[in-house]
């Protein structure tokens, strides 16, 4: 699926400007806490977080992260759009929750863009 | 991946940065300039046999170096039609003719062009002197060769800077960036560590290395932001085969690494972990993510960790280098 498709797919309000909606995305994960995301997420994922702040985009662009849904509808504050604008980093704001965006997307053949956490190290 | 009928990053990035010239590039820097000029008093068959010689499809019509008119294909087909060869071009040309300054931004040129369905556009200076003429395919061009030119001095940017090891000989050349972060500054939390990266890949590190150095240095500028009395600095020195970051403060400490080195423990507060922070994964992220990682802390002076990532060549030959903390 690409992004346009994605943002209809989750009824999504796109918040960025000048975005590539014909860029194709393959996997996404989800979480709220970003290093968990950091500890877990493949290159190249839509980052689906209820999270609402600069540091998503921050994360998002260490993680090659290829575009966020922040859920359940909350509105990103101004810094973040424009953080989000400079960087070039597709953001779109949808009133559903992880949940629910998760499985839209697996519907889609959307795969998890999540590695397995090598816990055995730490026993 | 399946990437078939979509556009790449690069391209996507290629056509926001067209629109961006439309509005940089100025229509004299596009424009041809000199073009093929009817004068006055020049016949039909002149314009006929010039507009042929030179293979276009129109030309402008000046007196004195100054526009006065133009004249198109479509006119030399009435004039042949009326069997009018002979007649001056002032009698056929269009007498009121849409210009462009020289001055203007491209996108100006584009909106004439949209809004008349004229082939061609004369640009003239502010006393209507003639001083070239311009046609989409000028347009296309002048782009083209100013995509061309960023391409080039980006290139040269990073092939500088990829070449910064080899070019300046020393018996140990290195370059050291320095960023401070202040305690509780969660608005900037993840800034310096995503200039971090950029100056990495810029430097010549391939993506995986990059997003690596980038995820543990976002981790020690976090920890630095939540954690510290009073902030702290972070300190990358990259040389030839290596990079080692360095994130410093002057305390609490920490009480018990191998507790903090333990995925999912942390001691941030629940306002902390609110702001999308004290998953416990910080150090853990770290770890996994460098060839080397070293902390030394205590409550007296504070923490310093040390985070080693090994270029290509590490001399261990070991791909994944020794992980210990200490």
């Amino acid at each position: 699926m690409n992004i346009g498709e994605i943002a209809v797919l989750v009824q999504g309000k796109i918040l960025t400007d000048g975005i590539n909606k014909n860029l194709e995305v393959v996997g996404a994960f989800a979480g709220d806490l970003m290093s968990d995301v950091l500890a877990t997420i493949k290159p190249e994922a839509v980052l689906i977080t209820g999270l609402n702040n600069p540091q998503v985009i921050r994360t998002a662009l260490i993680a090659d992260v290829r575009m966020v849904i922040i859920a359940r509808g909350k509105q990103p504050s101004i810094e973040m759009v424009e953080l989000a604008n400079s960087e070039g980093m597709p953001m779109i704001s949808s009133p559903l929750g992880l949940f629910e965006l998760s499985a839209r997307l697996a519907e889609n053949d959307i795969v998890s863009f999540e590695q397995e956490f090598d816990l055995s190290k730490y026993d | 991946m399946s990437n078939q009928g979509a556009l790449s990053d690069s391209s996507a990035e290629r056509i926001t940065r067209v629109e961006e010239l439309a509005y940089e590039l100025t229509i004299a820097e596009v424009m041809t300039k000199n073009p093929v000029t009817l004068t006055i008093n020049m016949s039909m068959r002149d314009a006929l046999d010039l507009i042929g010689k030179y293979k276009i499809s129109g030309a402008p019509v000046a007196k004195d170096g100054k526009l006065i008119g133009i004249l198109s294909t479509e006119d030399l087909i009435r004039s042949l039609r009326d069997g009018r060869i002979d007649r001056k071009v002032t009698e056929y040309m269009t007498h009121k003719v849409i210009t462009v300054r020289e001055h203007d931004q491209v996108v100006e040129a584009l909106k004439m062009f949209a809004k008349t369905k004229v082939g061609r556009l004369p640009v003239v200076d502010e006393n209507n002197k003639l001083i070239g003429i311009l046609t989409k395919g000028d347009i296309s061009n002048g782009v083209l060769t100013a995509l061309q030119r960023d391409l080039e001095a980006e290139e040269l940017i990073r092939y500088r800077a990829s070449h910064l090891f080899e070019d300046i000989v020393s018996d140990r050349t290195s370059l050291i960036l320095r960023y401070t972060i202040k305690k509780d500054d969660f608005l900037h939390g993840g800034a310096a560590s995503n200039r971090i990266k950029k100056a990495l890949l810029r430097l010549g590190a391939s993506n995986q290395t990059a997003r690596k150095c980038g995820i543990a240095v976002y981790e020690a500028e976090m920890n630095l932001i939540i954690h510290t009395n009073n902030g702290g600095f972070l300190r990358v020195e990259v040389e030839e085969g290596k990079i080692i970051m360095e994130a410093y403060d002057d305390g609490p400490g920490i009480p018990d690494i191998n507790k903090a080195m333990t995925p999912g423990w942390s001691t941030a507060t629940s306002e902390v972990r609110n702001k999308g922070f004290g998953a416990g994964m910080g150090l853990v992220n770290i770890n996994n993510c460098v060839d080397e990682m070293i902390i030394k802390s205590s409550t007296e002076s504070g923490t310093n960790l040390f985070m080693i990532m090994y270029l290509d060549k590490h001399p261990n030959g070991n791909e994944h280098g020794s992980k210990n903390h200490h």
